[in-house]
């Protein structure tokens, strides 16, 4: 599926133009970090890009083939975990099932996952009393069990506390390391730098620069970059 | 004041001696509204369910309409249903006025709409909630009903017992379609109206005791079945 | 688990759900008949009585003369027995019924409170008892719903000379609802009313309410049976039905009727045949 291609992309809603041409070629392998100050655009690009919005202007390709039904290799981690009510393991297997796979096939499958995030021992029991970085977690296992090619996350951890936001990064690491493309947005300078490879830098809807992790903190080549690094406390 | 003191008396008479006839009564009167509420809800929620997720011309003027129709008199629907059963209607060859049957597609007309708008809201508040992740996921619109049904059940549970409340205490359709008759069609609200216009208060008011009695035991049966059922999901 | 369940429940009211030919199956027939009757505990008395001699079983669908007239013009009932002599007849000229027979009558009386504000108790002249009322605006509530009753109560105000219109809303209430109803709501209102004998003897309700005019012949209730026309309603069940009409008239239907007593008063008297 990968590489990504954006072209020109646009999206408006009434006047406000919220995306504003956009044109970015995004590969796999390395983890994308969309960066940028609260009313950017990211979460908007974001789900451009999964298809949950459809652009107003521009194009999205997916590797020489146009956004159709490429979702089934992609998944989406969003800021707030949506759990459906009933049990831990049960919101794992939804996706499988929906994919296709039999009851046996999914269970199995979601276990495992459950395993890796060290949610196994609250497996049966109901999603949405599981705190909310369990339930983060439990969001991100749904979205692993599916074995996307590209895993979105918006803004993952913004509602949790340190400890929480830890466990979170470890996940997407591993998640990374398994061989699915990461593409992130924050506002956390500090988990950009700590997720990143390279920076997609987003400001008033439009993109200011990309470039890797390494020389973004270094020398940003806009402004609004250094100015955006600048303004943050280095430990956020 | 004496009334009321003879109406729980007669009431507490009646529950005691609960003679043949009363069970009689009684049984019609769950037998005719469970089973209504059970086809109104067959045809409201999948209705509901729909309206609430999809997206087509004229749907707000549908909505509307539908919250418009949970306000149907009882005796208006009564009338229709009569028109339609009567011999001298479309349906007369079918032969069901005056049999429990047209009792029950009369309350099915009745509370099918309010089923269907309730639950139509529910279900719109919850795909406001659920949208994306459920699109993200991969569900179609018609899976994510589903699964919004489910996922919306206990507030659903509320909206059928909402339906349920509300035929088993309507008197106007039941009366004209079935025509109160002795050990045939006679439910509680009509054997309430019945004596009545007998005179006898009291004991239309221990009737009408027993009726509320027997309603808050059933909800409170549902309360428990609600709670444990919430201990495990959550 | 909870699908079996659900499904036994399901079962076991669908047995409610039995098609239409199983009612039809047991002897029955549909009888549109009038409130007042109903309520006096009528059919009660007499109803067993037919069933234990034919097997039939007679479903009594209580509603006002003119709706029960009505039905019966519709084809939903196989019998019509109501009260209102002029419009039997005429429906019977327009071939809605096949014929009419006289079964029994009973009486009306007017009720009015122990105060008596007209001064018509006691009397045995209805329509001069009417006149006082209405010369003296003293609350008269009517039944108001073409109901048997309320065309006799009509027939009396015109012998009275006297347009009740002129008080509608005034000292002329009426309720549009049946007798019982209508009596709740003069018991309420302490007014006058004229009601049939078999309800008023079986009214609980009577508040200050008693009888202040009877035994006028004019306030004799003539009741009559009429057979739908099957005809023009091929599915009326005319075999069981009709045995139902010949033993209303017979001399065993007309005696199960004078035996009808209510704390020992006899409420219908028999007058097939004369």
């Amino acid at each position: 599926m990968l590489p990504l291609e954006l072209n020109g992309l646009s999206f408006a809603v009434g006047d406000t133009r919220i995306i504003r041409g956009i044109t970015a070629r995004i590969e796999a392998g390395p983890r994308t970090v969309i960066l940028g100050p609260n009313g950017a655009g990211k979460s908007v690009l974001m789900r451009l890009c999964h298809g949950l919005l459809a652009p107003t202007d521009g194009r999205i390709t997916w590797h020489g083939a146009r956004n159709g039904d490429v979702r089934r290799h992609q998944a989406m981690v969003f800021q707030r975990p949506v759990m459906l009510r009933r049990s831990a393991l049960a919101n794992v297997m939804y996706g499988l099932v929906l994919a296709g796979k039999s009851r046996r096939e999914s269970e199995l499958r979601a276990m495992d996952v459950l395993e890796v995030v060290g949610l196994a021992p609250h497996a049966s029991r109901p999603a949405r009393v599981l705190s909310g970085g369990e339930q983060q977690r439990l969001a991100l296992a749904r979205a692993w069990a599916l074995g996307p090619e590209v895993l979105f996350l918006d803004e993952p951890t913004a509602n949790l506390d340190p400890s929480a936001t830890q466990d979170i990064e470890h996940i997407i690491n591993a998640i990374h390391a398994s061989g699915t493309k990461i593409i992130m947005t924050t506002h956390n300078l500090g988990q950009a730098r700590r997720l990143g490879d390279e920076i997609l830098f987003l400001s008033n809807g439009r993109l200011m620069e990309r470039t890797p992790i390494d020389r973004f903190f270094r020398e940003p080549a806009s402004p609004e970059a250094a100015a955006f690094i600048k303004g943050e406390l280095p430990w956020q | 004041m004496n009334s009321l003191g003879e109406a729980f008396g007669a009431a507490w008479r009646l529950l005691v001696g609960f003679d043949a006839e009363l069970a009689q009564v009684v049984g019609l009167s769950l037998q005719v509204s469970i089973t209504a509420v059970m086809l109104a809800t067959l045809i409201g929620l999948p209705l509901g369910a729909v309206i609430a997720v999809e997206r087509f011309c004229g749907r707000q003027t549908l909505i509307v309409l539908l919250n418009a129709l949970m306000g149907l008199p009882p005796v208006v629907v009564g009338l229709l249903v009569y028109l339609l059963l009567s011999r001298a209607g479309p349906l007369g060859s079918l032969g069901i006025l005056f049999t429990p049957q047209a009792m029950i597609i009369a309350q099915t007309v009745l509370i099918a709409p309010i089923i269907a708008a309730l639950s139509r809201q529910t279900i719109e508040d919850a795909w406001r909630e659920y949208e994306e992740q459920l699109r993200s996921l991969g569900a179609h619109r018609l899976t994510a009903g589903m699964t919004l049904i489910w996922d919306t059940r206990f507030s659903l549970l509320t909206i059928i017992l909402a339906g349920f409340g509300r035929a088993v205490a309507e008197v106007g359709a039941v009366m004209i379609v079935g025509g109160n008759i002795d050990g045939v069609t006679r439910v509680m609200t009509t054997a309430i109206a019945l004596e009545t216009s007998k005179g006898d208060l009291p004991l239309a008011l221990g009737l009408g005791i027993v009726l509320i009695t027997l309603v808050v035991v059933l909800n409170g049966l549902v309360a428990v079945i609600r709670e444990a059922a919430l201990r495990r999901y959550g | 688990m909870a699908i079996i369940r659900g499904a036994s429940l399901v079962l076991a009211l669908l047995g409610v759900l039995q098609g239409p030919a199983a009612w039809a199956q047991q002897k029955s027939i549909t009888v549109a008949s009038t409130t007042s009757t109903e309520n006096s505990g009528f059919f009660k008395h007499i109803l067993p009585l037919f069933k234990t001699r034919t097997g039939i079983e007679v479903r009594v669908v209580a509603q006002g003369t003119g709706q029960a007239l009505d039905t019966g013009k519709r084809g939903d009932a196989d019998v019509v027995f109501v009260h209102d002599r002029v419009k039997e007849l005429a429906l019977v000229r327009d071939g809605a019924f096949v014929n009419r027979h006289d079964v029994m009558y009973n009486d009306f009386v007017v009720v009015g409170p122990k105060a008596d504000p007209a001064r018509v108790s006691g009397g045995r002249d209805v329509v001069a008892a009417l006149r006082k009322i209405a010369s003296a605006k003293a609350p008269f509530v009517s039944r108001g719903d073409k109901s048997g009753t309320h065309a006799a109560e009509l027939r009396l105000w015109q012998a009275a000379d006297v347009d009740p219109a002129v008080g509608k809303g005034g000292w002329y209430r009426e309720t549009g609802s049946g007798m019982g109803a209508t009596l709740n709501t003069a018991s309420g209102m302490n007014a006058y009313s004229l009601t049939d004998r078999g309800t008023w003897l079986s009214f609980r309700n009577r508040g200050d309410l008693l009888i202040v005019v009877e035994g006028d012949q004019k306030l004799f209730n003539q009741y009559g049976v009429m057979l739908v026309n099957p005809a023009k309603h091929a599915h009326v069940k005319k075999e069981a039905a009709q045995a139902f009409v010949d033993w209303l008239v017979s001399v065993e239907g007309q005696k199960a009727i004078a035996d009808y007593k209510i704390n020992g008063e006899q409420l219908f008297f028999p007058s097939a045949g004369r």
